[in-house]
């Protein structure tokens, strides 16, 4: 086999953390992202731009306040040992948080939009129909935002796979536990292993190629799924 | 006539000026940053010539370098890089020295948790150990000879969190997410003083000493700033600012 043992236990790993976090954000993004896309609130603006903020700030700079506050004397550190959880750093519990607040906006986002594509026709239509909050927002908005729903999934998995200065910063390098591909990666050129370093790099090239690829394949016939 | 005479004067002047001062681009690993600074300031002061330092970890300058960054001078965390470098033909033939000897310490942000001893090590009595990545910086490779000497591998090996270098496992213990962990003396001290917390200077037969090499680089072979730079490191004033850091200088 030409992947080491190690490099391999970090590919698993990473598609575990991949999966959780975009599972957790479509979870958590989507009554956000239905907030942003309904409210008339002037909260719309400040939390918007909350949500977008991991987008400026460099990885690095993020993963080190997170190392702050998830420590023993951070506020989330505080309130997660007040749990009875301990701390978080150096967990894959530690990671998904990190990457939760990371890739919010590729998943907030896509979401955003297409909820406020859709307009309040459809929405009053079904309310006149005597269709409850609930059900008008489980038979009209879920079915009629699915591309924004796929594209947001995809984008979450794909930059949580790509992810590096934040895991670089609280991981801690635990194999089988916070040892990602991409600080494999980095640790690979760091020893001056290249050959097993562009092996990696090419797989992970190779890999968000595809996932990118298949994204504007999708986009392109989604119109079709809208009217439908 | 005039104008194109005092032009031409100036001119000769500027030329004249420059090849007495040379300014030159000189690779730093960054866990030498903090010296590295003080000992060029010093060097400026005496010199015409003027150092750009460039910091980064060791493994992504050798890439540089072998990829023909304009460096004069590679100061390496290890001994590894350079020497690969001269195997390469990349560096000046018997230029490559030993610039600095680091010294490690057991050290924790909490003011009482150590007490100049291996005793919190030893009796396993924490959560979370921090030392820098034994594969990628000679620190580690430190702090794991020191956990073998004290046939503490297996029993700690759980509880350790690694830095990807010696800076961001200072970061894992000075933001308390491990209580303990192996640093470079330099990191902690200060005029010669513990600038904050509790630490055990391992004593150093307990580990093989953790050699810096520098080297002189293709790029600055006809460089008499980087000449003089590298003499600057021989010189009392250089050695006192290395003391001050923890550096050990003597053999």
């Amino acid at each position: 086999m030409i992947f080491s043992d190690s490099d391999i236990a970090a590919i698993w790993l990473t598609l575990r953390l991949a999966t959780t976090v975009t599972l957790v954000l479509l979870i958590i993004g989507t009554p956000i992202a239905w907030w942003l896309a309904r409210t008339k609130s002037w909260l719309k603006g400040p939390i918007g731009a909350l949500v977008a903020l991991p987008l400026v700030l460099p990885p690095t700079v993020l993963g080190f306040y997170l190392l702050i506050a998830m420590g023993p004397q951070g506020v989330l550190g505080q309130f997660t040992t007040s749990l009875g959880l301990g701390t978080l750093p150096f967990t894959f519990w530690g990671l998904v948080v990190a990457s939760v607040f990371y890739s919010m906006p590729f998943v907030v986002q896509p979401i955003q939009n297409a909820m406020e594509a859709l307009g309040d026709r459809p929405l009053e239509a079904a309310a006149t129909l005597r269709a409850g909050p609930i059900d008008r927002f489980f038979s009209i908005v879920l079915p009629l935002a699915k591309p924004g729903f796929i594209t947001a999934a995809i984008l979450g998995f794909a930059h949580t796979v790509g992810e590096f200065g934040i895991v670089l910063m609280i991981g801690g390098n635990i194999p089988g536990e916070t040892r990602v591909v991409s600080v494999q990666i980095y640790d690979h050129v760091e020893a001056l292993e290249y050959a097993q370093a562009h092996l990696l790099a090419g797989v992970m090239i190779a890999f968000s190629f595809t996932v990118l690829l298949g994204l504007y394949w999708f986009q392109r016939k989604s119109p079709l799924l809208v009217l439908k | 006539m005039g104008v194109i005479r005092i032009l031409s004067l100036i001119l000769l002047c500027l030329t004249s000026a420059l090849s007495h001062a040379e300014q030159i681009n000189v690779a730093v690993a960054s866990n030498f940053t903090a010296p590295m600074k003080a000992i060029v300031k010093a060097f400026e002061e005496k010199s015409e010539h003027r150092i750009k330092l460039s910091f980064g970890s060791s493994g992504k300058l050798f890439a540089q370098i072998t990829h023909g960054a304009p460096f004069a001078l590679f100061f390496s965390a290890d001994q590894t890089k350079p020497k690969i470098l001269e195997e390469k033909g990349l560096t000046v033939p018997g230029s490559r020295f030993t610039y600095a000897t680091g010294a490690l310490a057991l050290w924790s942000a909490d003011p009482t948790f150590l007490d100049d001893t291996a005793s919190r090590l030893q009796h396993g009595d924490f959560k979370k150990l921090a030392l820098a990545n034994p594969k990628l910086a000679p620190y580690g490779v430190a702090a794991h000879e020191v956990l073998e000497y004290y046939s503490l591998l297996k029993t700690t090996r759980a509880k350790w969190v690694q830095g990807e270098n010696i800076s961001q496992t200072y970061q894992f213990i000075s933001t308390a997410n491990a209580e303990l962990g192996f640093v470079a003396v330099s990191q902690i001290m200060q005029q010669g003083a513990i600038k904050t917390g509790s630490s055990w200077l391992i004593p150093r037969e307990v580990y093989s000493p953790i050699k810096q090499d520098a080297a002189l680089l293709l790029h600055g072979k006809h460089s008499p700033a980087a000449k003089a730079l590298l003499q600057f490191f021989h010189s009392a004033q250089a050695i006192d600012i290395l003391e001050s850091y923890g550096y050990i200088t003597t053999p």
